[in-house]
């Protein structure tokens, strides 16, 4: 457990990167930074949403990730096919952990793989005729699915399909929405243009087929966007807005379905919280229908309660009194967490590294619990989320981006965190080294994290990985014994 | 010529957005700003320079329009 000063830290930084060749040095060093709270742009000390260099280990995912895995994927009620060969949707199957209600394989298919499975005749003579074939026995198989999502995996920007014409062909056919995505894995430097291509396919081919339709709307619409549902965080953050007398129409897309993206655009105020991977639709609506959007953080009462009232200033006066209602009522439940685990977890140290979000959203809940973050980074995040990041974290903290898993692990060994807050990429590599790990991707196959009943969960997580016995029994007995003689001579 | 996106920013000024790059920077000047004629050369704080045709000022924003880069930013 260490603080350093900004000179340190930089000396650390310098450290670390000294193992690499001159060309890869430069190019590492401009992704790393202390953090500087007096800056306004966070690409003034740092570079972000580059290609990974070759030969360095990255976490980063492709762009089929960011669309199957994390927009698309989650919609419920819609198929979505892995379009090319077997192993990019099967390897990645239900590791998301978006929960939804509905009877799987009826109608509702989260869990499930569906691939066109590609061999080597549909690379040599293209998949149309196969897609197209894929499509009909679906809607044979599963006839209560609202719509079918073709994702595109790398084989098909390289062949060249026509993807496009399969699915307008198939829509028309089966008389429901068959929407090509062309997030091939190739495209862009991780996950993060996946999000995009997903947004846009979005935009195109869903947001607006609805529009013109009746809708009995109320002032108080409301969407959750860039929810996934981790464990049931999207559940936990409606509760909440419901309580505050608002009406969650749709979630995206964490136990999403079609129909709510389509009323989505009838709203009055979009709520985003993963601001990179949703912020392009959010966008799109503020322009097209003239939605207004706001960044909400419900991880920590600090967080949820500036969150709360900033959402209600938008509504009428009957809305904001309702919030203080519930502002005041969760308040002891609160103070009773805090008060069991503050004393705990006060003054641990934690160093995160996850994807697009969390890095940031994730530091006001540490906060409330007394822990102090030392050092954060995004696999894929972009400067705009920098330059929020830089705001939230302390003075001469650490930043790093597309950090590697040698640089990750040097600095772990050197600051000495009590805690890593990653995926379970690195959570072995940690735990090894004798420092607890609390996997913030899927929450550790606990949650949800979100909004009052997450916090809740999420303190008593920290908690139950701190104060774990077996960190302190790395060491054998017989080696400990001999240990303890060294330091009595 | 690239599509971009000007926005209203929370602080008051107007925000640059450029989809493909995926950029997001805030104006620091706009050469027309008059109810008839707005637009012109737009300089952006991360040292970038574009150019929009000038238009009648927008009723409402955000809107999309298609840009010039007259200077790109510094990196
Ligand atoms: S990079 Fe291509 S082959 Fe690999 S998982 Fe992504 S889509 Fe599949």
């Amino acid at each position: 457990m260490t603080t350093l000063s900004r000179e340190e830290t930089d000396a650390l930084i310098a450290e670390v990167l000294e193992v690499y060749p001159e060309k890869a040095k430069k190019d590492r060093t401009k992704h790393l930074a202390v953090n500087d709270q007096t800056i306004e742009q966070s690409k003034k000390c740092i570079t972000s949403n580059r290609k990974s260099l070759p030969g360095v280990m990255t976490i980063r995912g492709c762009a089929y990730a960011g669309s199957k895995g994390v927009v698309w994927g989650p919609i419920k009620d819609m198929i979505h096919i892995s379009h090319g060969p077997v192993g990019c949707g099967q390897y990645s199957r239900a590791g998301r952990r978006n929960y939804y209600v509905g009877t799987t394989g009826v109608d509702t298919f989260g869990t499930m793989n569906f691939t066109s499975d590609f061999q080597e005749k549909d690379i040599v003579f293209g998949g149309d005729k196969k897609l197209a074939k894929l499509i009909e026995e679906i809607e044979e198989l599963f006839p209560l699915n609202k719509g079918i999502s073709v994702q595109s995996e790398c084989p098909i920007g390289l062949i060249g399909d026509d993807i496009e014409s399969v699915s307008k062909k198939a829509a028309k056919a089966i008389d429901k929405p068959v929407v090509p995505v062309r997030c091939e894995g190739f495209r862009g430097v991780s996950q993060s243009l996946g999000h995009h291509i997903a947004n846009d396919a979005i935009r195109d081919w869903v947001l607006d087929k609805r529009d013109g339709q009746p809708f009995e709307g109320t002032p108080y619409d409301v969407a959750i966007i860039g929810d996934y549902n981790i464990g049931g965080d999207a559940w936990a953050t409606r509760i909440i807005l419901e309580e505050m007398g608002l009406r969650v129409v749709s979630q995206w897309s964490g136990d999403g379905t079609i129909a709510e993206m389509m009323n989505s655009p009838r709203v009055k105020l979009n709520l985003l919280h993963c601001y990179r991977s949703m912020n392009y639709i959010s966008r799109h609506m503020e322009e097209k229908y003239g939605i207004p959007y706001i960044e909400y953080n419900f991880f920590g009462p600090t967080k949820i309660i500036e969150s709360l009232r900033k959402i209600a200033a938008f509504f009428d006066d009957s809305i904001k009194e309702k919030t203080e209602a519930v502002i005041a009522r969760y308040q002891p439940m609160m103070d009773a967490i805090i008060a069991k685990y503050r004393p705990r977890l006060e003054g641990k140290k934690v160093m995160l590294y996850v994807g697009g979000l969390r890095p940031r959203h994730v530091i006001g809940a540490y906060e409330d619990l007394g822990m102090e973050v030392i050092g954060t980074g995004y696999e894929f995040g972009h400067n705009d989320d920098y330059d929020r990041t830089i705001k939230e974290m302390g003075d001469a903290t650490l930043l790093y981006d597309d950090v590697t898993g040698f640089e990750l692990e040097e600095f772990v060994k050197k600051l000495k965190p009590d805690m890593v807050g990653s995926g379970i990429k690195e959570k072995y590599i940690f735990q090894k080294m004798g420092i607890p790990l609390r996997q913030m991707h899927s929450w550790d196959y606990s949650g949800p994290y979100h909004g009052y009943d997450g916090f809740a969960i999420f303190a008593r997580d920290m908690d139950i990985a701190l104060s774990s016995p077996v960190f302190g029994n790395l060491v054998p007995p017989w080696k400990k014994a001999a240990e303890e003689v060294k330091k009595a001579a | 010529m690239a599509n971009i996106m000007i926005q209203q920013g929370a602080s008051g000024g107007l925000v640059f957005y450029l989809p493909k790059r995926d950029l997001e920077a805030s104006i620091e000047s706009i050469e027309f700003d008059t109810p008839e004629k707005w637009g012109g050369e737009l300089k952006l704080d991360n040292g970038g320079t574009y150019f929009i045709d000038p238009i009648a000022k927008p009723a409402r924003l955000p809107i999309s329009l298609r840009a010039k880069r007259l200077g790109a930013a510094e990196d």
